[in-house]
């Protein structure tokens, strides 16, 4: 197996193209996985380990823009935190301290798992994911990004780059259910923003359907908004649970969240 | 983080001294050194099996099936050789000696002929250079499968085609039962079992097939010695009998074949049955090269049996005043393909069904079946963890329909030296049962903490899930025994041999070889602590655990170790001393080696038809622990905290008070994890979680603090009074915390691990 290792995001995007097979890997925490349980033996990895574009976060505009290379550990510290806290929650829930410091951002976006945990929190921050290649870059919603379990809209020559949001500033929260309490997969997932600027309930739900998925309503509908995230879920029934569990979890979550939000 | 870090567990150990019986001589005892092996293991220095290397050497693989029962139509090495790196492909055409082999009857195949009974029996081997080359060649070995029905529901299994065509476990003094797939099945009949009670409670439980989960995959190196026979260095629990199966498969004399201890990563009775061992041998003496194997995790999923899942009926009947009556139990052990020790797994859960209560009418039944789900067979606790769940929970049960306190009931039952148990054995031992629950019983119950408090110290943990939402607490409390050492007349024995000789400075130097077993347990140090004291010189230097230099140990297992071992180094020493003082005190250039057997009290078989004793006992002793537990339960959300855990164990005598403790945290977790979490998931015998992705094991936010008191009543029979420790607190700790659940929730909870789904109750 060969190691492509740019300086550069220039050189990343020109080693993409010419080696569209190169699989990138940043903190290595899915995509060993897959090495190591045989499922994957690319002949090539791209390590983006020391593409200094993709590092750390920057305001831009009254926007945020989390570079690929976000580790989990960095969305957790202030003040980013604060500027994005159900994200920096999500965050915490992922594995352990070492996982955290090695896992990233752009990696949950590209492995687009249903159970990513970084992305209910992207999704009612109406985050977008900014997508570069040689032929230049572009920004889709993330709702768009995200295609299938574990497909997104990524073409063969392109890499993730960032995340971009807008912080609502608006009461936000993520819940995340395991079946031990640290250190695992989500059963289910939930993030919600209460935004009373814009008038609107906002939750996305994660591993509950084939892709984390947003769920909005009119703040006034705040007595049927738990219902309505169960009902917009499509959960199957798999080794982590039930469907049921699921449904019912996420209502439960969403009352929780709501009381938290709007106390 | 800002999110405050986990709490530090906090111990408290209290010591209770029983009154020592005047006609025991225990003898003084050194202090315990600090663990031989604790600064190299925490600092990443220690050799693990896995870590061994010889200079040429190969790296075998298993080509495993990938059914959990098919017949083999044909097998195809052809591409497979032609592949880079590879030095050798077998299959059983090339096992030179006996074909089967196993811990207690040889029913299981070297390598597959004619049909696989699970998913991932071992088919074909390959050497290679390196192991991904010898992967992608098993991978080109072409194996025409006709899969078969697999027999995978355990409760059926007596009414289905046998998966065996010979009756493996007949004629071996077992009732030889003639339903389809018995591995034994065994009924204990204990005076009236029709007597009837004032009141009984009844239920049916179940268990999941736990695994052992130890970190250190199956590893091993073998070593051609040139002259026809191999050396094989491997993790595992019994080096004696590994050699004694692997020598016929290999068709060697046994001391052609040596085995020695690497490095043991966790075994908890997953090493007690071959992995690699014949596996890595043949390819060695075929390629001439010395092979490594190291299993993946996924593959240790398949490597090792697991611990039985069981299906128990249970009835209870008490009179008014809560005593016992009349215990009635049926007991289905999903025994999976091959028997390995469900004989005696079956035996167990039979023998200690009642837990230790003092019970005059009882009728127990205990099946294990063959089935083409994973084998199962040696895991701590051994047969009393499944039938210590259910006997406790109907305890409770019985105490919510007398309205009794349940920790009064179980000290109105408590069986006490002298008793007789369900199979007519006469308690005659220590076990100090009434002592254990009022000790435990005593401990203070910690505070209900309060909110605010971090997420990580709320049911859902890290998950963020509660911030007091839906939080009941419960209290639960459980006792339960089993039996220390082998048992049913098996002839267990234990050797040491210790060496005195002078160093170059003159000194007197004993060097102490012994085949037992380091696990992790800490017998090492039990071994030095017992060389020490009964020579009275700190110049004591541990040999290599092998067979090559000294006879067996016995298993590092049924809680045996520590007595056996303390019981061998404390002959060989004693009679090395008298040498010595024979000798006028004093080597004078010379040199004395002794080697000592030590045998614990004989034990007999039950009787096939009545399960009764048939001589004077048929287990050795006994030990008992309680354990109260304090939980937390999201009730709408399913999850759950253990707060904290109380534990009393009945010990015998602490030679190593630290080490004691230690067993009994690990094994309350273990038990943890089978409550809570632990379960081998299975479709049609096929395993689907077979990583530590989805086999969850406890984490340090999981398993709360676990105040220990060490509860000292020493056994007569056994050196200095000890008794094992390993796997009480693992019979206890499933049982406390579902019953704490229960109180808690109000719900039933009858199997486990307890799942979100069946907290709410959906």
């Amino acid at each position: 197996m060969e190691v492509l290792t740019p300086r550069s995001l220039a050189e990343a995007l020109a080693l993409k193209a010419e080696r569209p097979d190169a699989v990138p890997i940043g903190g290595g925490t899915d995509v060993m996985v897959e090495l190591n349980f045989d499922r994957a033996r690319p002949d090539a990895l791209l390590n983006l380990n020391e593409v200094g574009e993709l590092k750390g976060w920057s305001r831009e505009d009254g926007r945020v823009r989390l570079g690929a290379a976000l580790t989990y550990a960095d969305a957790m510290r202030p003040p980013l935190c604060d500027l994005l806290p159900a994200l920096a929650e999500a965050s915490r829930t992922v594995g352990s301290p070492q996982i955290r410091n090695r896992g990233t951002i752009g990696g949950n976006l590209g492995t687009a798992s249903p159970a990513g945990d970084a992305l209910p929190p992207l999704l009612v921050e109406g985050a977008e994911v900014e997508v570069a290649s040689v032929r230049g870059s572009r920004r889709l919603p993330l709702s768009e990004f995200l295609l299938g379990p574990k497909r997104n809209a990524l073409a063969a020559d392109e890499l993730v780059a960032a995340a971009v949001v807008t912080p609502s500033g608006q009461p936000q929260t993520f819940m995340k259910v395991g079946t031990r309490n640290a250190m695992v997969i989500a059963v289910c997932s939930l993030a919600l923003v209460a935004d009373r600027e814009r008038g609107e309930l906002r939750a996305a739900y994660g591993s509950a359907g084939p892709v984390p998925a947003l769920v909005s309503a009119p703040l006034a509908d705040r007595e049927a908004f738990a219902e309505r995230v169960a009902a917009a879920a499509r959960p199957i029934d798999d080794l982590r649970g039930t469907a049921a569990y699921r449904r019912h979890a996420l209502r439960v979550l969403t009352e929780r969240a709501l009381e938290r939000c709007l106390a | 983080m800002g999110d405050g870090t986990v709490p530090r567990m906090h111990q408290r150990r209290a010591t209770t001294t029983a009154p020592a019986r005047p006609e025991l001589e225990l003898g003084r005892v050194v202090p315990a050194e600090r663990r031989l092996d604790g600064v190299p293991k925490v600092t990443g220095q220690f050799a693990y099996a896995s870590d061994l290397s010889a200079a040429g050497m190969l790296w075998g693989h298993t080509l495993r099936s990938p059914h959990a029962h098919a017949r083999i139509r044909a097998l195809d090495l052809s591409q497979a050789l032609a592949q880079p790196g590879v030095h050798a492909v077998l299959t059983h055409e090339d096992v030179p000696g006996q074909k089967r082999y196993g811990l207690e009857f040889a029913d299981q195949p070297v390598l597959a002929f004619d049909r696989v009974r699970y998913y991932g029996e071992p088919v074909a081997l390959v050497a290679a250079e390196h192991p991904e080359q010898a992967r992608r060649a098993a991978a080109r070995i072409r194996v025409e499968y006709e899969p078969l029905e697999p027999v995978a529901d355990a409760p059926r299994a007596t009414e289905l085609p046998p998966i065996h065509d010979h009756r493996w476990t007949h004629g071996h003094g077992y009732l030889d039962d003639p339903r389809p797939n018995v591995v034994r099945s065994l009924v204990i009949r204990h005076g009236d079992p029709d007597a009837g009670g004032d009141v009984s409670v009844a239920g049916v439980y179940e268990l999941g097939m736990q695994d052992q989960a130890f970190l250190g995959p199956e590893s091993g190196l073998a070593v051609p010695d040139g002259d026809g026979g191999v050396d094989i260095y491997v993790a595992t629990q019994w080096l004696h009998v590994d050699r004694d199966q692997v020598a016929p498969c290999l068709g060697l004399r046994p001391e052609q074949v040596r085995l020695h201890l690497a490095g043991v990563g966790g075994s908890f009775g997953g090493r007690e049955d071959l992995s690699m061992q014949i596996h890595a041998a043949l390819l060695a003496l075929r390629t001439n090269r010395p092979v490594k194997m190291v299993y993946s995790r996924e593959e240790s999923f398949v490597g090792h049996v697991h611990r039985h899942p069981a299906r128990i009926e249970a009835e209870h009947r008490a009179d008014r005043d809560g005593r016992l009556v009349c215990v009635r139990m049926r007991i289905v052990l999903d025994g999976g393909a091959y028997a390995s020790s469900s004989a005696a797994v079956t035996s167990n859960a039979a023998c200690f069904a009642c837990g230790p209560y003092a019970v005059a009418n009882a009728l127990i039944e205990a099946t294990s079946v063959y089935t083409n789900n994973p084998p199962c067979g040696a895991m701590r606790g051994f047969g009393a963890v499944q039938t210590c769940f259910a006997a406790e929970a109907q305890m409770d049960k019985l105490a919510a329909a007398l309205a009794v306190d349940p920790i009064e009931l179980r000290l109105r039952n408590a069986l006490a030296p002298g008793d007789t148990l369900p199979t007519g054995q006469r308690v005659s031992g220590s076990l100090p049962v009434a002592e254990v629950i009022r000790r435990c019983a005593e401990l203070p119950l910690p505070e209900p903490e309060e909110l605010p408090r971090d997420a990580i110290r709320l049911p859902g943990g890290a998950g963020n899930t509660t911030r007091g939402e839906g939080v009941r607490r419960g209290v639960g409390f459980a006792l339960g025994f089993k039996n220390l050492c082998f048992s049913e007349g098996f002839d267990d024995y234990c050797a040491a041999r210790v060496r005195l000789f002078e160093n170059a400075g003159g000194e007197l130097v004993a060097e102490v070889h012994c085949a037992a077993a380091e696990v992790g347990q800490g017998v090492t140090n039990v071994i030095a602590q017992v060389a020490r004291t009964e020579l009275g010189t700190e110049n004591v230097v541990l040999a290599p655990h092998t067979t090559a230099t000294v006879d067996s140990a016995g298993s590092s297992s049924a809680s045996r170790m520590t007595w056996m071992a303390a019981g061998a180094i404390r002959l060989a020493c004693r009679a090395a001393r008298e040498e010595l003082e024979r000798r006028g005190g004093a080597l004078a250039g010379g040199e004395i080696g002794v080697e000592r057997v030590y045998r614990h009290p004989r034990t007999w078989p039950l009787d096939p038809d009545t399960g009764q004793i048939t001589g004077e006992r048929a287990h050795v002793a006994f030990a008992c622990a309680a354990m109260r537990v304090v939980v937390e339960v999201d009730a709408e959300l399913g999850l759950t905290r253990v707060v904290w855990i109380g534990a009393a164990q009945d010990v015998g005598r602490a030679l190593n008070p630290q080490a004691v403790e230690g067993q009994i945290e690990g094994g309350t977790a273990q038990g943890l994890g089978l409550a809570l979490m632990e379960e081998i998931s299975t479709r049609g015998g096929l395993i689907d979680n077979a990583s530590f992705t989805d086999y969850l094991i406890p984490t340090a936010l999981d398993v709360p603090p676990v105040e220990s008191v060490l509860v000292e009543d020493p056994e007569p029979d056994a050196p200095y009074g000890v008794k094992g420790v390993g796997e009480p607190p693992t019979v206890v700790s499933t049982a406390a915390i579902a019953s704490a659940l229960r109180d808690a929730t109000g719900r039933e909870l009858a199997r486990v691990p307890v799942r979100p789904d069946d907290v709410v109750g959906l």
